[in-house]
């Protein structure tokens, strides 16, 4: 029995033009076993994207086996029962195809984009990989060489990415979030194919997983081959509950300074907890968005710019950013990267005194109608792209969010008001917050 | 019993897909052309214009000046300020971006058909009237004295610059695209000024459009926008000889890898065998899983997250070159095997086999790019930009089905030298002799 859910998001709210022709809602289903199905109809070219998603990322980790999501990542394109390892990419490249997958704190997913007469093959062999990886016949050890390689070039190599893993660190006290996707070093080296055996054997399943068929494809037609080729996987019955250590409250804020010769440019970073975007109550979280939007979102005319790098000449440039698509914390952060001339600490004190006195004058209305014109605008662009939007509405869906709030999520940023914006700029909270200063040699 | 073996087969003797994309040839009354995909179901257009000279027209001593200049045409235009100009296209929610290159300089703007004509005035403006403001050129200067700062410290810059200073020795290639801290620091508003007549003109301009747009209205744009630029009086530069001589050059660097740049001299985009060259290095080292370098250097070894080789045919020089990080203990290791895997390539190595299987993909990856407005509009300019005919898109994948082992073996003999290559390794390797 398959349950059709059709949204109809509210896209009347777009004022500024006729609704598309194409731009169909996506459609919902649920298998029995409890794979959930969206496919997003796009037929202007015969292309088809096909993603999974799982409910499973780093932060799903057992105590000790930090990296083994990610490195499960790359032994999923080793040997199953039916395909020799490296056959599966080299399928999907024999058919002109493109694939490759990711890692998050929150889910791990798995994609391949092809001409849209291949997407049956495409989804045998995705079914087939969901429960047949076979480790016993594949060379598990090589490929652990190749995330240590993986650390040392996307991470070690690089003192900004060594900053941020330590920040992050330092913000989450107790959750995993704090922990980096692709691992500590030393915990990597000890990982083999028992343990990621384990973890899939635990966590990948169809009722812990988001299937997505974008592109040049009818809805009934991906149900069917849903069916057929993942309808009779079992799904898990002892599928642990998402329950992670969470945050105790924090009572002092925590700095650090990084030293590395290899920095050409020194900057202050700030991260603080927020809220996350939680199913049905996704306003304070819209808040937090906006306000990202107005202090950084504009490389000329945000908060931070205007008055740091064009007015007062105190720094280079500035950001602003929010993370809330997680499942148990949201993160907002700030930068500043000082002009010559510009401590470190003035450049800090700098950036709090913006913030201090955009909270006391309030929200500048022709910048927010700008943010909202452009919120508008995202949905129309958005629909040129049905790989960007099977994106979006995975990760949404793997951190628990429904697909209504998914399409409602742009709607309800429309909406915050001033003083909701100010609210949320007044929770941001020094003592939940990390500052660190990143820095060349002395 | 292998259950997928039957579809698989049914699905490689397919129809290779062509990409269907129709292009209509569009010239303005003004006689300015450009490559057009008309698709009318989202109400907006991208336009790519693309300024071919780009950094290649900086004078020596002024490298990096239309680098500056492309970013100062976003910091202000005739009575705008560069806050108002950008919170002019903020409330129109258009997109108007411009970046510089070696080669180019291009503008990209995106413009909803509600206000496309205020989007395509603010983007005029930019072009024809940037105020280039000195307290805009001061804090321009820094971002980019900074930037130059973070990248000198990058070891992948690092190698990158290396291996250009050596392989074209006198050349523009040889030269750093944004400058370095101090051409940028010597750079006043008269040398932007200059950067700005030379790299943007109206004879040196190519045009790609896909959207919501007729014909006639992007004739009409294009008059708009590109009259009134000026004539170009900078000549391009010569075709560059390739000029680094074999070998291994150490720069020290510290970090727990290597960066390794690596390569020889290369093909001209317009050498009769450049497609056969083509599909030789996508079976190499083509920068996707399944290449043999992949094969050799990551699935059996671990010794790298990823290699890819490219043949680097530009407008006015070529290389065949590649990158690759490793731990500074397998950097020895690795020069090594990349030296064997040369021979194996020069001595006929490819076969039949992975021909076939290079075809299936290359014909069926194709039409996989031409994924929106966007992407389409920047194909369609970037076609210009490399010399294809308009109906290149249509006899591609003939091309590629046409080279035969004959071809790739040739084709590998004349441009794989083991004995030419030359390594530019950027970090504390180990083990080299």
């Amino acid at each position: 029995m398959v349950r059709l859910i059709r949204l109809f998001p509210a896209l009347a709210l777009v004022l500024l033009a006729a609704l598309p022709a194409h731009a169909n809602a996506p459609q919902h289903f649920t298998l029995d076993n409890g794979l959930e199905l969206v496919v997003i109809e796009d037929r202007r070219a015969p292309v088809v994207t096909q993603m999974i998603w799982y409910r499973v990322g780093a932060a799903d980790e057992p105590a000790g086996r930090s990296g083994i999501a990610h490195y499960l990542e790359h032994l999923m394109f080793k040997a199953t029962d039916s395909l020799e390892q490296g056959e599966f990419s080299a399928t999907v490249e024999a058919q002109g195809g493109r694939d490759n997958a990711f890692t998050s704190w929150d889910y791990t997913a798995y994609h391949q984009r092809v001409a849209s007469d291949r997407l049956e093959l495409m989804m045998q062999m995705e079914a087939d990989r969901m429960s047949n990886l076979r480790l016993d016949l594949s060379d598990w050890l090589p490929e652990r060489a190749v995330i240590l390689e993986e650390r040392g070039q996307v991470l070690e190599s690089r003192p900004d990415a060594v900053f941020n893993e330590q920040m992050r660190a330092a913000l989450f006290q107790n959750h995993p979030y704090g922990i980096p996707i692709i691992g500590w070093r030393h915990e990597m080296e000890m990982l083999d194919d028992t343990i990621a055996e384990s973890f899939y054997r635990t966590y990948y399943a169809p009722n812990n997983a988001i299937l997505i068929i974008a592109g040049d494809v009818d809805a009934g037609h991906a149900l069917e081959l849903a069916q057929r080729h993942y309808g009779s996987i079992p799904a898990n019955a002892d599928l642990p509950l998402r329950s992670r250590p969470q945050e105790p409250p924090h009572h002092a804020e925590r700095r650090m300074v990084l030293r590395d010769s290899r920095v050409g440019q020194p900057y202050v970073s700030r991260l603080y907890l927020a809220p996350n975007r939680r199913a049905g109550d996704q306003r304070e979280a819209a808040a937090f968005q906006v306000l990202a939007g107005l202090l950084g979102g504009s490389p000329q005319t945000s908060v931070l710019e205007r008055r740091l790098t064009y007015d007062e000449g105190i720094s280079l440039s500035t950001w602003a950013g929010y993370m809330g698509t997680a499942v148990d914390s949201g993160v907002f952060s700030l930068g500043i990267m000082p002009a010559a001339d510009v401590s470190m600490q003035e450049a800090e004190d700098a950036m709090d005194r913006t913030l201090a006195d955009f909270i006391e004058n309030g929200v500048d209305m022709d910048q927010l109608e700008r943010v909202r014109m452009m919120l508008r605008a995202a949905v129309i662009y958005e629909q040129d792209n049905a790989t960007s939007r099977a994106r979006t509405i995975g990760a949404d869906l793997s951190v628990g969010l429904t697909l209504e709030d998914s399409e409602r999520w742009n709607e309800i940023l429309q909406e915050i008001t001033a003083e909701e914006i100010l609210a949320a700029a007044r929770q941001l909270d020094r003592r939940a917050s990390v500052t660190g200063w990143l820095m060349g040699e002395e | 019993m292998n259950p997928l073996k039957p579809l698989a087969l049914t699905l490689a003797f397919a129809t290779p897909l062509h990409a269907e994309i129709d292009i209509q040839p569009v010239t303005s009354p003004q006689g300015f052309s450009a490559w057009l995909s008309e698709e009318r179901s989202i109400p907006f257009v991208a336009i790519e214009i693309i300024f071919p000279g780009g950094a290649n027209l900086d004078p020596d001593g002024a490298e990096g000046a239309v680098s500056l200049m492309t970013g100062l045409l976003s910091e202000g235009a005739s009575d705008l300020d560069a806050q108002e100009y950008a919170a002019a296209l903020e409330s129109l929610a258009g997109n108007i971006s411009f970046s510089a290159g070696r080669d180019s300089v291009s503008l990209s703007i995106q413009a909803l058909s509600e206000n496309r004509d205020q989007v395509i005035d603010l983007a005029r403006l930019a072009l024809i009237e940037p105020r280039f403001d000195e307290a805009a050129l001061a804090r321009s200067r820094a971002q980019q004295s900074a930037a130059l700062e973070r990248a000198a410290r990058n070891p992948n810059t690092i190698a990158s610059r290396a291996f250009n200073e050596m392989a074209y020795e006198g050349h523009p290639y040889a030269r750093p695209t944004d400058g370095t801290p101090e051409t940028v620091a010597d750079l006043d508003r008269d040398a932007i000024i200059t950067a700005h007549q030379n790299a943007l003109t109206r004879d040196r301009v190519l045009v790609g459009a896909a959207g919501d747009i007729s014909a006639e209205e992007l004739g009409e744009i294009l008059d708009r926008l590109l009259s009134d630029l000026p004539e170009a009086t900078v000549a391009l530069p010569d075709y560059a000889d390739f000029t680094a001589p074999p070998g291994v050059t150490v720069i020290p660097f510290d970090g727990p890898q290597s960066v390794i740049a690596f390569g020889h001299g290369g093909l001209p985009r317009d050498d009769p065998d450049f497609m056969a060259a083509f599909v030789m290095n996508e079976i190499f080292g083509g920068g996707r899983f399944g290449t043999r370098l992949m094969t050799e250097l990551r699935e059996i070894r671990g010794l790298t997250y990823g290699v890819g080789t490219s043949l680097a045919s530009a407008s006015h020089g070529d290389s065949y070159q590649g990158r690759l990080s490793t731990a500074n203990n397998r950097v020895a290791e690795v020069v090594e095997i990349l030296r064997e895997e040369w021979e194996w390539l020069s001595g006929g190595g490819i076969s039949e086999d992975d021909l076939d299987r290079i075809k299936t993909y290359l014909t069926g990856a194709y039409p996989l790019r031409f994924d929106g407005n966007g992407s389409i509009a920047s194909i369609l300019a970037s076609m210009q930009f490399q010399g294809f005919d308009i109906d290149y898109v249509n006899t591609r994948n003939d091309l590629v089905r046409a080279i035969t082992l004959e071809d790739i073996n040739s084709v590998a003999a004349r441009l794989i030298q083991p004995e030419a290559l030359h390594f530019v390794i950027v970090g504390q390797p180990e083990g080299l002799d």
